[in-house]
Order: structure tokens, then C-alpha cells, then sequence
């Protein structure tokens, strides 16, 4: 009896990774031209190969290292404007790591210590739709993670050796696949008014802040006021 | 590898894992506390809609409502595809066709 309750429950482990590499296919087919590019520029940049893919391989984060390679490229060294501007650039992970804390913050330290370094946007978005769909699972973040880790690895090499013989990867549309796949995870989402109330604020919002403002502002301002909006919502509807 | 590139990765490494762990380091002993739960309840949709819409609308880093922004079509489409079947592929395919043909013309 208790070989067969192990087997299930190796059945279902296998089951939930295998769930979470279908369910992060597509997005990892879109980072490829993300990471492509990044090694390309580095390229353009003047860093070598190896700085190049180091950086994807410590910082892993796509937005903060195209800004950091475009900073040293125009010849800024200084260490300051390029982590003041990446601390700003990621700042939206403290709010997605705030809304994954909760089912976080039981797992055993190092599995959160090695969580939160793969941390995206990505692997965030697909978690959260997981947790609605069925429970939050740890290893199906995990899995999600380390796939997009080792892609971003290695579509960045690929982008350092190819670099050369290749165009721009991000002119043939494929970073379509990124906004695609987060319509299929946010869709269901909105079910019911507040939800409907929150989207059009953040869509609202985050227009006219990424017209106004720079870098990724625009998604941590959006994403506050909408989020604010929707939880006094709540707390009235709660009340009344 | 330049000395001055190294402590610039190691720096941008630090504050990026900063960012990541942040949260979890804070609530860790705590829990999340109830009024920050009912505001974070409305994130996921907040942030997937601040991730979509200005892809969508400004593709290029400019306001552009137009027929000749490709990604505003097929992300329409994939929109509808997407409220029809609940399915990524279908989603994906559809949408990126869309795309790839829009290329073409």
C-alpha cells in the first residue's frame, strides 16, 4: 500500500512537471529572440562573448540587461547609473514577489532563495494562472523557471556565435508570442466586475504612463493604482 | 573579462536579487499581512493587463491606433481567440500567422 501511494505520488509530481513544460512552451519559444538579441548586442556593445553571457547567466532579467549593454555600449562605466537604472527596471518584482509570498514564504529556504533568483515576469504570470487553475505548486514554478533560465542561456550564446551572420531576430515579429500567451492567462481573470474595473484602470494607466514616462515605470505605476482600485473595491463589496 | 564590466554584472546581479527576494525576506517571519492580501488579490490582473496593453498599442514606443500596426490587429484577434477556446496554442498560432501574413503584405 504504501509503494503504490508513493507511486501516485511520483505519478502526480510527474504529472505537474509535465503539465508545467506544455504550459510554458510557447513562452519559452518567445524569450529565443529576446536572448538572441541580447547576445547580439553585447556584440554591438563592445563586450566580449564571455561578459556578454555572464551577465545572462548572474542577472537573468531580458529589460534590465538590454538597458545595462545599451549603457555600456554609449561608453557609461559608471557603476552607479546602470544598477540605479536596473534596481528601478526590476522594482516590479518586489509586487510579484509580494503576490507569490503567501505560498512562498512555507517552502524550505533554499528552494525559495533559488525561486526568487528566477523570478520573471514569465514564470510570475504562469504561476498566478496555475494557482487559479488548480493550487500553487513549487515544482511547477520550478520547472517553468529553469526552463526560461537555460533558454535565456542559451539563446544568448547562440546570439554571440551567430551574431554576425544573423539580422535583428526581433524584426520578424516573433516578440508577438510574449503578449499572446499573457492574453490566454489574463482572460480568464476577468470574471467578474471588479476584475473588469481593474483591467480597464491598468490599461488606462499604463498608456498614458509609458508615453510619459521612462523605462518600465509604467507597468510598476499601472500596476499599483489598478491593484489599489481593485482591493478598496473588494473591501467595500465586502462590507456592503 | 574587463574588471569594471565584472563589478558592473556582479552589481546589477545583486540589486536584481534584491528586487526578487525582497518580498519573500520581508514576510518571511511575519505572513503577508490581511490588508496587503486583499490589495495584492488584484496584481495578477493588473500586472498581466500592464504587460499587454501598451505592447500591444505602442509597439514601437509610440502611440499607434492604426491598421498599420500589426501587433494592435493580431493582438485583437488572439484576443478573441483566446476568450473563445482558453487555449494557448490555438491563441498562438492563430495570433503569430496573423502576424507573419501582416509581415508579408
Amino acid at each position: 500500500m504504501q509503494l503504490s501511494n508513493l507511486l501516485s505520488g511520483k505519478n502526480e509530481l510527474a504529472e505537474e512537471a509535465w503539465v508545467a513544460l506544455r504550459e510554458c512552451t510557447p513562452v519559452v519559444l518567445g524569450v529565443i529572440p529576446f536572448g538572441i538579441t541580447c547576445g547580439i548586442m553585447g556584440l554591438t556593445a563592445n563586450m566580449s562573448g564571455l561578459e556578454t553571457i555572464s551577465m545572462s547567466v548572474i542577472v537573468f532579467a531580458g529589460a534590465s540587461q538590454f538597458i545595462g549593454i545599451t549603457m555600456l555600449g554609449a561608453g557609461i562605466t559608471g557603476w552607479g547609473i546602470i544598477i540605479l537604472t536596473t534596481l528601478l527596471v526590476n522594482l516590479r518584482h518586489l509586487i510579484m514577489g509580494s503576490s507569490l509570498a503567501p505560498y512562498m514564504i512555507k517552502l524550505p529556504f533554499p528552494l525559495q532563495a533559488l525561486l526568487a533568483f528566477l523570478l520573471t515576469d514569465e514564470t510570475y504570470a504562469l504561476t498566478i494562472s496555475r494557482i487559479h487553475k488548480a493550487r500553487y505548486s513549487a515544482l511547477y514554478q520550478l520547472t517553468v523557471s529553469t526552463m526560461l533560465y537555460l533558454v535565456w542561456i542559451l539563446s544568448t550564446v547562440a546570439g554571440v556565435v551567430l551574431g554576425g551572420y544573423i539580422s535583428d531576430p526581433l524584426t520578424w515579429g516573433l516578440d508577438f508570442a510574449m503578449p499572446a500567451t499573457f492574453l490566454v492567462l489574463l482572460i480568464p481573470l476577468l470574471a467578474d466586475r471588479i476584475s473588469l474595473i481593474v483591467f480597464g484602470t491598468a490599461a488606462v494607466v499604463s498608456v498614458y504612463a509609458a508615453l510619459y514616462l521612462p523605462g518600465k515605470w509604467y507597468i510598476i505605476i499601472a500596476c499599483l493604482t489598478a491593484s489599489l482600485i481593485g482591493g478598496l473595491l473588494e473591501g467595500d463589496s465586502e462590507h456592503a | 573579462m574587463r574588471s569594471e564590466v565584472f563589478y558592473i554584472i556582479i552589481g546589477m546581479a545583486l540589486v536584481t536579487y534584491f528586487t526578487r527576494f525582497g518580498a519573500l525576506a520581508l514576510f518571511r517571519y511575519t505572513g503577508v499581512p490581511t490588508w496587503l492580501n486583499r490589495w495584492l488579490k488584484y496584481v495578477p490582473v493588473a500586472i498581466l493587463t500592464a504587460l499587454i496593453v501598451p505592447s500591444l498599442l505602442l509597439p514601437k514606443g509610440y502611440l499607434d491606433i492604426s491598421l498599420n500596426n500589426h501587433y494592435l490587429i493580431a493582438g485583437i484577434i488572439a484576443a478573441f481567440v483566446a476568450y473563445k477556446s482558453r487555449n494557448i496554442i490555438a491563441t498562438l498560432s492563430i495570433g503569430m500567422s496573423i502576424m507573419f501574413v501582416l509581415k508579408l503584405l
